[in-house]
This record gives structure tokens, sequence and C-alpha cells, in this order.
């Protein structure tokens, strides 16, 4: 995407977040939107990874896991600030993607998706039965967040502050996109040896990529918890990790605005599905399915290749 | 201390024949196309179900059993059809996502069609314990035993003595090669989901009985079979089978000696250490990749 078009489309993107709220009655519309603008940085960060540097993780809801989990226990069983609980979920990501990176980022293919399901699913098992800190299979509770002595209540107020943080990921990671390291990145999904011979650090990318996506996971992780004031050890589940990979595969591989329309896809479509239990589960497998078949790129770039011949 | 150390011994054993089963299902798949199934775990799942369903409809266990495995063999080939055979050029993050999405379909069919409860299926003969040694072993247990020992000798016939068999393997070590000389590989790949089907389900049917089943049993099974197949190194038979053994050893050691809670999570920190220290498993053949 050349430099113009890209700011056409964050433009569009303030926009629409700016109008949208006008068209809510009430505030049930405000919750399904702070959720989708949640999802999408979650997807634009996953992207980063899987859509830019060509590598898949089937365990980012570990990341979520562990920045949900320590803003609640660090908040509500030692009384920590959120603000600072939540800085402690990312520093703690952050240590573990890097530690774990090396060693997970040198497989490819199956046995990358083999690693990082393992890993994810190994949080989950520690969140489910260390019941003593997480409640376990119940959940727990967590106190609303506040910053400086200001809560963050209300539907409006979380639509509020989640838009524009929505804004300044997708613009940074626009901007990625086209500075060296991003085509570094690039260099490395087309092919990794061909990226070492042109002189390219590929796993010192490859670990960069990895915990910064984790990091916003993490942050994302934290946030959510403290929104919803109640999370359970499903937000760290497999399940979770696939249907973040669906919303970026859906919306298009190593597109930004394609992680956004993707988040919003997946997450209304619990809710147009709600009454019909586990037709939801099959919904989300044709989707899969059928995209990988039809549209191997993805919903936005197959539309903007076909506008293009248009 | 004994009869605890074989009572352990032989649910490991038990379990791990489940987990070679799924994990030969996986090596069989992967060699014929290159493809990892992640739907795999849905067969055994889809296996126990059918059978559970179709016996509480009143059919002999026998016959029940049978149906069962015949309806798997049936979704194995339709998901090569319908899934795998339109997305053949597609890459490997695509096709992983393809069978994943295609074991949610699976999963959610059968959640809406049979419900969320957990479901029984009658031990084949009788729960009277046998005694070993001073542990106590489930007829069901030498039920799992001996099949897995009768479908193994079977696939070794089966590749070493048949046509089909050999053109399997023929495609694994080099598709173009085995098109050259005249075999189908369309065909071939088909055969390998259905195959892979059929052994998902006899695992599936066999451990039911033991460890019940439900809608969402395929996960776990399906993960850890992989994780077999991995720790032996994908593709080889003979991996498939230690990979089994091994997982479904450590597991039952580590639930019955050091934590039963932590149990679900000894196949993943195996497969992150497996894949650490030798990437290609114990058995698996080294590839380099072209650029």
């Amino acid at each position: 995407m050349s430099g113009a078009q890209r700011y056409y489309g964050l433009a569009a993107l303030v926009l629409v977040l700016a109008a949208l709220p006008l068209t809510f009655p009430n505030a049930y519309y405000y919750d399904i939107a702070i959720r989708v603008l949640m999802n999408a940085v979650v997807a634009i960060g996953l992207n980063l990874l899987i859509g830019y540097a060509g590598q898949i993780s089937l365990g980012h809801a570990g990341f979520f896991g562990i920045g949900a989990y320590s803003s609640a226990i660090l908040t509500s069983h030692f009384g920590w600030r959120p603000g600072l609980a939540l800085l402690a979920g990312a520093a703690v990501t952050a240590l573990i993607a890097f530690a774990v990176a090396r060693p997970i980022l040198r497989l490819r293919g199956h046995y990358l998706a083999m690693a990082t399901l393992g890993f994810g699913i190994i949080i989950s098992i520690v969140i489910l039965n260390e019941a003593r800190y997480t409640g376990g299979p119940d959940g727990m509770a967590v106190p609303p967040f506040e910053l400086f002595g200001w809560q963050l209540v209300g539907e409006r107020l979380w639509y509020w502050s989640m838009a524009p943080l929505l804004v300044l990921v997708a613009w940074g990671a626009l901007n990625l996109i086209d500075a060296p390291a991003g085509r570094a990145l690039q260099a490395i999904h087309g092919s990794e040896i061909a990226a070492r011979v042109a002189g390219v650090h590929t796993s010192r990318l490859k670990t960069r990529i990895f915990v910064l996506s984790a990091t916003i996971t993490s942050v994302m992780g934290s946030l959510m918890a403290h929104y919803l004031g109640f999370i359970t050890p499903d937000v760290a589940g497999f399940f979770h990790s696939i249907e973040l990979v669906t919303m970026v595969v859906l919306g298009g591989m190593a597109s930004v605005f394609g992680s956004i329309v993707g988040a919003a896809i997946l997450t209304l479509l619990p809710q147009l599905l709600a009454t019909f239990e586990g037709w939801e589960t099959v919904a989300f497998g044709l989707i899969l399915v059928l995209t990988m078949i039809f549209m191997p790129r993805g919903l936005v770039p197959s539309l903007r290749l076909w506008l293009l011949r248009a | 201390m004994l009869a605890e150390f074989i009572q352990f011994l032989f649910s490991g054993i038990t379990i791990g024949s489940i987990y070679a089963l799924a994990a030969l299902g996986f090596g069989i798949i992967y060699n014929a196309s290159g493809v990892i199934n992640f739907a795999q775990g849905e067969f055994i799942m889809l296996g126990g179900m059918s059978a559970v369903v179709l016996a509480a409809a009143g059919l002999p266990l026998p016959l029940a059993i049978l149906l069962a495995v015949a309806v798997v063999a049936v979704v194995g080939l339709l998901l090569e059809k319908l899934a795998i055979e339109p997305a053949r050029n597609a890459d490997i993050v695509a096709l992983i996502i393809i069978t994943i999405g295609a074991s949610l379909v699976l999963r959610g069919l059968v959640q809406v069609l049979f419900g969320k409860n957990t479901r029984a299926l009658p031990a084949f003969s009788g729960d009277q314990a046998l005694q070993l040694l001073g542990a106590t072993i489930l007829p069901q247990s030498l039920w799992v035993l001996g099949t897995t020992v009768v479908i193994v000798a079977a696939l070794a016939w089966f590749f070493g003595r048949t046509r089909f068999g050999k053109g399997m393997l023929a495609t694994s070590y080099n598709r173009l090669a085995a098109q050259l000389v005249g075999i189908n590989t369309r065909l071939i790949l088909l055969g390998a989901f259905g195959l892979s089907a059929v052994l998902g389900a006899v695992g599936g049917i066999l451990i039911t009985p033991i460890t019940y089943t439900s809608y969402d049993a395929g996960i776990m099974l399906g993960l850890k079979g992989f994780v077999a197949a991995t720790v032996g190194g994908l593709g080889s038979g003979v991996g498939a089978i230690v990979g089994g053994l091994l997982l479904g050893i450590t597991e039952a050691m580590t639930a019955g000696y050091v934590s039963s809670a932590y149990k679900d999570a000894v196949a993943f920190v195996l497969i992150l250490l497996v894949l650490f220290f030798m990437p290609r498993g114990l058995f698996g053949a080294k590839v380099s990749e072209r650029v």
C-alpha cells in the first residue's frame, strides 16, 4: 500500500469510529463495539507475526491469559494499582515471550504450530489448576480499571478510550510495514534462507516481532479483564487462540484493515448465533475452511484485488 | 510399591496405545500429502460417539462398532474430498487452518445433534477386573492392547505386501516419481484419509468404555496423538508407536507419582522439550529446505 493510500485508510477508520456511536441506540451496542475494538487490536498484533513475518502462533491466547490474570491477581489479591498490574503483566509476558522465542521460532510449519499450541495449552492448564489464585474453572472477579485516580467505568468512556488506541495501533502497524524492519519481515515470509543471505538478521527480527505481538496481546488481555470485570480460564484456552487466528486469516493476512474487519465479524457472529448453541462452532469452522479454499488471501486483500481489476 | 508401579504402567500402555493409533493416523496422512490433519482427534471422538449413539439406539454392540467405524471412514473420505482436495496448492499455514476448521465443524455438529453430555459405552467383555501381581486390570485394557497389536501387524502387512500400501510409501518418498511410474496419487491421498479415519475411530471406540466420551473429547486426544507423532518423528511408523507408548506411560507415571492435576500438561512439556532439543523427533527423517 502506498503512503497516501495508507492515510486515506486511517482517515476512513477515524471517521467510522467517530460516527459509529451516533447510530448506537443503547449501551448494548457500545458493549459490542468495545469488544470489537479490543479484539481488533489483538488481531493486528497477531497479524504482525502471522501476516508479516509468516510465523503461525496457535498459542496467543496464552499471552492474553497471562495479561488478564496478572491484572486480576495483582489487583484483587495484592492490592496493586491496575495500571501497574497491567505493566507488570506486559513485562512478564515480554520476558516469557523473549525466553521461548529463540527455540520456538527456529521451528517451521507444523512444528512451529505444535510448539506454540503446546505452550498456550500449558499456560491454560496452569491457570486452571492454581485455583488458590485464579479461582480455577470458576474464574475470578476483576476490579475496574483506573489510572492516576481516574476510574474507567461505563461503556461510553471505554469506547472513547479504546477507539483512539485502535487508531494508534493501526497507525503503528502500517508504519512498521514500510519501515526497513517491515520489509525485512516480508522477506522472511517469502523465504527465510533467502532473507538471511540478503543480510537480514532473521532470528533477531523474528524474536522482536514475537515479543511485540505477545506484549500487545497481554496488554489487551489486562484491559479486557478490567472491562469485563470477570474472567475464566477460557480466555487463555486453545479455542480462543483459534478465534484470534481466524480473525487474522478471515480479514486477510498482512492486512491491518483486514484484521479490524476480521475482529468485527468474529465478535458479531457469536452475538448473532447466540440462540443456536453449537452452530456457532460449526459456523467458525465453515468460515475457516471456506476462506482458505476460496479466498486464501482473506476478505480485505481479495476485495482490493477485485476492485482494482474492475 | 511394585503393584502400584505395574498399575500405572498398565494404564499408561493402555492410553498410550490410543495415542499410538492417533499418531499412526497423523503419520499416514502426513506421508501421503504433507498435511497435518488437526481433525484427527475428531475421528477419535466421532468413533466413540457414533458407537455410543448406535448402541443406545438398540443395535447389538458388535454391529454398532462396525457401523461406527464405517461412519467415521466416510467422514474421513468426505473431509479429503470437500476440504483438502479443493485446496491442494495451498501453503502449510492454510492447510493447518483448513483442518482446524473442519474439526470445529465436526465438533459443533456432534454438539448440536447429540448434546454436550458425557456418554458411556459398555465394556466389550464385562467390568470384572483381573489381578496381575497385585494390580487390578480392566478386561477392556486387554481389548485395547490386543486390537492395537493386530492393527499394527495389519498395517505392517499393508505397507509391506500390498500394491496400494507400497504405492502409499512410494508417494511419501517422492510424489512426482510415484505419479510417473503410474501410481494414482489422488487415490492414495483419499485412501490415506480413509485409513486414518478408521484408525482414529477404532481408537475412540476402544477407549470409550474406560474414559467415556463427549463432543469435546477429541481436542486433547488429537493433540496428544500429534505430540506422540512428533516425539517419534513425523511420518515414521515405528516412531508413532514408540511416541504413543512413551507419552502414555510418562503421563500415567506423572499422574500417579507427581500430580494428577498436571497430567494433561505432560504431553505439551514433552513436545516442547523434544522440539527444542531434537526438532526431527526420535525417528524422523532429516530434510533440508530448498530455496
